[in-house]
């Protein structure tokens, strides 16, 4: 399967020219950027784990592509997602968001049904990565 | 005419018998409105013969404190101060025999946080009063202690996003189709089908309660089921706008509530449950962490003349207020009433902390919000992905764009319509983060984005010839100033 999270999954995966031309847009409208990586996709994980803190200061789209490639050669085996924050009033959250990283194999998930009262259900999603500890869930990991 | 006041004072304004409203101090043309008034605008077309500063003065009368006849009980009170105050009357450009009214009322007139006193005063005795042929509240000013009164959106847009974790593009659904006769079980498809394909939301129309084909119970289970299938098969979260619409309150908490326990995201009601039930289940939901959606069924009975009824952006300030998360705001270029500056004026108001006067928008008055939540306007109605560039051109990107038709009509089924959408959209959104005249060469993005989605393809074959092209019944007047008849 293919985790759609993010702005642009439905498409083919962005190239670093198109990467690059979607940072430099969070750029121009004054958003800092921020990389995050993880191996537990689970549609309610709020907090991958932040490749360094939000680039507040960084100006330069390539300075951010290097910082890019860096998580990619470090995490390259998980998922890595880029974003835009934008901290003006009103927003003081993330405005855009995308993945420009993938596992080689996306396993997906499973979902679990508890028949409970009635005919009602209760359901988890559970990600078949995480039956492993963090770390080793995807092939290829030492 | 007058520019003066004509107020009769002292002991002759509270002699017994019959006075004209313009001299009872309903009509106050040195009136400075003060930052705490509640401001309305209305354009009142008087009868044949009918004075239109008596007719606006009595506007004003009749939706304060007035009363057909001169009472001395008035004397009992701070009656100056209560009394609202016409301060402003123009003629409606282009427009003869019609007249802007601007009312001014003290802040004391109103209940802290309720829409239903706020229109039991303004739109309550007033439209069936006899001297006037017609009567329209195209716009209101709330003041900033006004709104500060009211929750606000249960959730509003920034923090509906986070939930949802879906940035920087609009939110795509789809009303199931058709809207009545399908069972739980062959619903519950639709909506499975809908969000694996890659929509975020999926939707029960207005008129989807509870009847002998579906129980509403019903629904909300195989609607569920679908939600939860789509959300392992994508990894995204998803969601479907359950109306719990009923009767009574009793019921619609019920429905509520199992919703809420059966893990959706989002629930639904319709405009025609009333503001008092609007605004108890903002409440609701702002306490159970829900998303509340509003469908604006029955609005055009009383918003789509120019010169009669309540303006649509007045009714979007009170939802907002009232503390609904989405409401729907027109589409431009869909199946539904609506030209594009007067829907811009719409999705300002849902969306915007201040907006300034913009006439040419039908915003009459600068409207400070006071850090309220934002509310998501909704475009839904004769919409398709070969519209996406003019959708994202005229709506902007906090929005749900709504593709019913759209989505389920596509020949190859559902998952390829919903496909054909979000594939349309992501295109469109890089192409215009990449800095390209995107309204422009719109066709040409949704044709090289169609080259490696087939689904896309199909789309833009089957409705390429499809457009609304009608005259609108309610645009604005543009008046950058507008002319005092007097």
């Amino acid at each position: 399967m293919r985790v759609t999270q993010g702005c642009f999954s439905f498409l083919p995966d962005l190239t670093d020219d198109q990467i690059t031309a979607q940072v430099q847009y969070c750029l121009e409208k004054g958003w800092a950027v921020n990389i995050e990586f993880t191996d537990d996709p689970h549609p309610r994980n709020t907090y991958w784990e932040m490749w360094g803190l939000p680039m507040f200061d960084l100006r330069d789209a390539a300075g951010i592509m290097k910082e890019l490639a860096e998580c990619r050669r470090v995490y390259g085996d998980r998922y890595i997602r880029m974003s835009g924050f934008d901290s003006s009033h009103g927003w003081e959250s993330v405005r855009l968001s995308f993945i420009v990283n993938r596992p080689a194999e996306e396993p997906g998930f499973r979902l679990e049904r508890q028949e409970v009262d009635g005919r009602s259900i209760r359901y988890t999603t559970r990600a078949y990565s995480v039956d492993r500890p963090e770390g080793s869930r995807y092939a290829g990991e030492a | 005419m007058n520019e003066q006041s004509i107020t009769v004072r002292g002991k002759d304004r509270y002699k017994s018998g019959v006075m004209e409203y313009k001299r009872m101090g309903y009509w106050e043309p040195d009136y400075q409105p003060k930052d705490t008034d509640v401001i309305a605008l209305f354009r009142v077309t008087p009868q044949d013969g009918v004075d239109p500063t008596e007719a606006c003065a009595a506007v004003a009368g009749e939706s304060s404190t007035a009363t057909w006849t001169v009472v001395w009980t008035d004397r009992l009170t701070a009656a100056e101060k209560y009394r609202a105050k016409c301060y402003r009357v123009a003629a409606v450009p282009n427009s003869p025999g019609s007249y802007f009214a601007y009312i001014a009322y003290d802040l004391d007139l109103f209940e802290p946080g309720s829409i239903a006193n706020l229109t039991a005063s303004i739109i309550g005795n007033v439209f069936g009063f006899k001297p006037l042929k017609a009567l329209r509240l195209e716009d209101m000013r709330l003041p900033v202690a006004y709104v500060k009164t009211f929750q606000g959106p249960a959730t509003g847009i920034v923090v509906e996003r986070e939930r949802l974790d879906k940035f920087g593009r609009p939110l795509l659904g789809a009303t199931v189709k058709p809207k009545l006769g399908l069972s739980g079980r062959n619903y519950g498809r639709v909506v499975y089908e809908a969000l694996k394909g890659g929509l975020d939301f999926c939707k029960d129309d207005e008129n989807i309660n509870s009847q002998p084909f579906m129980h509403w119970r019903d629904r909300f289970l195989y609607c569920m089921e679908g939600v939860n299938r789509a959300q392992a098969a994508t990894g995204e979260v998803k969601g479907t706008y359950l109306n719990v619409t009923a009767a009574t309150m009793e019921d619609m908490y019920e429905r509520a509530d199992f919703a809420k326990q059966l893990g959706s995201v989002i629930i639904m009601i319709d405009l025609v449950i009333g503001y008092t039930a609007i605004q108890s289940m903002a409440k609701w939901a702002r306490r159970h962490d829900m998303i509340l959606h509003l469908h604006r069924a029955g609005h055009s009975t009383y918003t789509r003349q120019r010169l009669h009824g309540v303006s649509f952006r007045v009714i979007a300030k009170w939802m907002r207020l009232a503390g609904v998360d989405h409401i729907h705001a027109g589409t431009v270029v869909g199946k539904l009433e609506g030209d594009p500056a007067t829907t811009r004026g719409y999705y300002d108001i849902c969306r915007e902390d201040f907006n300034p006067m913009t006439l040419e928008h039908g915003v009459f008055f600068d409207q400070q919000w006071a850090s309220l939540n934002k509310l998501m306007p909704v475009a839904s109605g004769g919409i398709h992905a070969g519209q996406m560039h003019q959708l994202l051109d005229h709506l902007g990107e906090d929005v749900v764009l709504q593709f019913g038709g759209g989505t389920i009509g596509h020949p190859k089924g559902i998952q390829a319509g919903a496909t054909a959408n979000r594939v349309a959209l992501e295109a469109m959104i890089l192409a215009r983060n990449e800095g390209r005249d995107y309204v422009h060469e719109g066709p040409e993005i949704l044709a090289k984005a169609a080259q490696t989605c087939t689904p896309l393809r199909d789309a833009l074959e089957v409705w390429k010839d499809v457009t609304f092209n009608y005259e609108s019944t309610d645009s604005p007047d543009f008046v950058p100033t507008a002319t005092p008849v007097m």
